[in-house]
């Protein structure tokens, strides 16, 4: 085990060593020299000189790398173009923001998903289990941009319950994190929905059946068990097109996190956000994988640590 | 799947059950209907979508406007039929460029194996780690907004799907006797590749290719939304939805209709794309 894990760590280091390399070429693909888009046709040349220099623009690329690098390992992503902020400082309130919204949605998406998921596959091919194929279906099929104005409309113009927007304690969370579950929650269902089903058809099932085992003790003890490890992998994944949907809830929402930030850099071409915002996103959707991957291992025996 | 079939009578086959299930085609009849509303769109729409009004702004729904007006008077429904045009031509070109790249990348690196396989497979892995709409607003960060902006990054972010997809198809077929028949026949890589493997693969190719339109409408409008995609006055449903945005409490309709076209399109293809997998695994029940 330990050595899998050990394992399994040293396999994530080319994977971030390549989004740090993704993350840098976003500058460097810029059409036409960046200096100049990001300040614009009426700068002097040494204004230009100057920026081009602060970003390095100047060097050889494999230098602009390296030392791109060595700064990502220390921790330093640079400085804002913009606000002139430490890119760091910049990211890191607005990332734990995310966290909040995303940890939260994971929450909702996996109890809600594996509750509603279980609910159809016992009563698979009856009416409860066509409505909540539909239901996944629609959910799947509704874009966030969209069920979050409705949500908004309804919940917080009509009702009054909640705020439509900021960052204002839990009231605040609410309706973003159910915007963002949605989509989640469905795929979570569909994953459970079928992987129960798939576990219904073995012979242990059967047995246990046979044996005069109560259903109930059937589904609980024997059945889902085997079915959450599936829908566990599918949950990690869920959490990184989360991350994405965040970018577009943010907005909505008007919560002040990391996608709004990338946002309004790509607006304003502030680069060492960008890069650094996308890098941030992506390492951490690759982290939580790995820790998925070793809770997997750990909880199905039947994967081998070769 | 192992019977003997050339690839028509597969495809044939696959038709056969397709038709039977009836959500694959409610979603082929619908994304028929989006199609032909989008190229006879001219002559359906019942007003200019870009002709502005202003005596008849925010209006409700009417006999003459059926889904109301927006912030600049201009007939929503209109706007929403000249839309389809544009988003379906985003969506096919991203997809297209996607499926175009992804599968020559994946067909090389899965017959050729080794060194190629495993550096294309790392590339593969590395885009993955940017979950969703993050790949396609990196590349949206480098070309700035526009409608190329949006194919591209939107193409882009399906490249490393169709890269894992068509080399995990070849790897399994370029075992088989047909390939090895094919080599022993003096038949070259490319040819094997190509006029071999690849009709092989299409099967499940077609599957992705329909989950990932639905996918990348997504991506396309939520692009438009943000302001990083198609611009206004450009009746792109996502960019009219971010219009919307700002009269969601006193005219809520010119947001809710193109929020309505983009879910039922994007529902089409997912009803289409699930009903091609079933109809292509014979283990699935009927």
């Amino acid at each position: 085990m330990i050595s899998y894990v050990i394992r399994r760590l040293l396999m994530v280091i080319p994977i971030l060593l390549g989004i740090t390399l993704v993350s840098f070429m976003i500058l460097q693909l810029v059409p036409g020299d960046p200096a100049q888009i990001i300040l614009g046709l009426e700068a002097e040349p040494e204004q230009l000189d100057a920026l081009r220099q602060k970003l390095g623009l100047d060097k050889p690329v494999l230098v602009q790398y390296a030392v791109f690098l060595k700064n990502t390992l220390k921790g330093d992503l640079g400085e804002s173009i913009r606000t002139r902020n430490d890119v760091v400082a910049e990211i890191w309130p607005r990332f734990l923001n995310t966290l909040r919204l995303t940890v939260t949605s994971i929450l909702l998406a996996t109890i809600i998903g594996l509750i509603v998921g279980c609910i159809a596959a016992m009563r698979q091919n009856t009416k409860v289990d066509y409505i909540v194929m539909a239901g996944v279906l629609l959910g799947i099929s509704t874009p966030t941009f969209w069920s979050g104005l409705l949500i908004i409309l309804v919940f917080s113009v009509n009702l009054g319950w909640f705020p439509a927007g900021g960052a204002t304690g839990f009231a605040s969370l609410v309706l973003p994190a159910v915007t963002l579950a949605a989509p989640a929650a469905a795929m979570t269902a569909r994953m459970a929905r079928s992987s129960l089903l798939e576990v219904f058809r073995q012979d242990y099932i059967r047995t246990a059946r046979a044996k005069g085992q109560k259903e109930s003790k059937v589904i609980y003890k024997h059945a889902l068990r085997n079915a959450l490890i599936p829908t566990l992998t599918v949950v990690g994944l869920q959490f990184g097109y989360l991350m994405g949907g965040a970018v577009l809830v943010e907005t909505i929402f008007t919560w002040p996190g990391l996608g709004r930030l990338l946002v309004d850099a790509i607006f304003n071409r502030d680069y060492p956000v960008v890069q650094g915002g996308i890098m941030i996103f992506a390492f951490s959707f690759v982290i939580v994988n790995l820790i998925v991957d070793i809770l997997y291992a750990y909880l199905d025996p039947r994967i081998s640590y070769e | 799947m192992s019977k003997k079939e050339n690839t028509t009578s597969q495809l044939t086959l696959t038709w056969r059950r397709l038709r039977r299930n009836k959500m694959a085609v409610v979603g082929l009849i619908i994304i028929a209907f989006i199609i032909l509303v989008a190229i006879f769109a001219p002559y359906v729409a019942p007003h200019d979508p870009l002709k502005q009004d202003f005596r008849m702004l925010r209006k409700s729904i009417s006999a003459q406007h059926w889904f109301g007006t927006d912030q600049l008077g201009r007939d929503i429904l209109s706007r929403i039929i000249c839309g389809a045009g544009i988003t379906l031509k985003i969506a096919f070109s991203a997809v297209l460029i996607g499926f175009a790249i992804g599968t020559i990348i994946g067909l090389i690196g899965g017959y050729y194996g080794n060194k190629i396989d495993l550096a294309i497979l790392y590339v593969t892995d590395i885009l993955l780690a940017f979950p969703g709409i993050l790949l396609a607003l990196a590349v949206v960060a480098i070309l700035g907004p526009s409608v190329i902006g949006v194919v591209v990054a939107a193409g882009f972010s399906s490249i490393p799907q169709f890269i894992r997809m068509t080399r995990s198809v070849v790897l399994s077929e370029k075992q088989k006797d047909y390939v090895m028949a094919a080599r022993a026949t003096g038949e070259n890589n490319i040819s094997i590749m190509l006029r071999y493997i690849l009709p092989n693969c299409l099967a499940p190719l077609m599957v992705l290719f329909s989950l990932r339109l639905a996918v990348v409408v997504l991506i396309a409008a939520g692009l438009s939304f943000l302001g990083l995609g198609v611009q206004p006055p450009s009746p792109e449903w996502g960019a009219m939805l971010n219009e919307g945005r700002a009269y969601l409490q006193t005219a809520p309709l010119i947001s809710i209709f193109p929020g309505l076209a983009i879910m039922i399109l994007v529902l089409a293809f997912n009803l289409l794309g699930d009903g091609l997998r079933d109809a292509l695994d014979p283990r699935m029940k009927r």
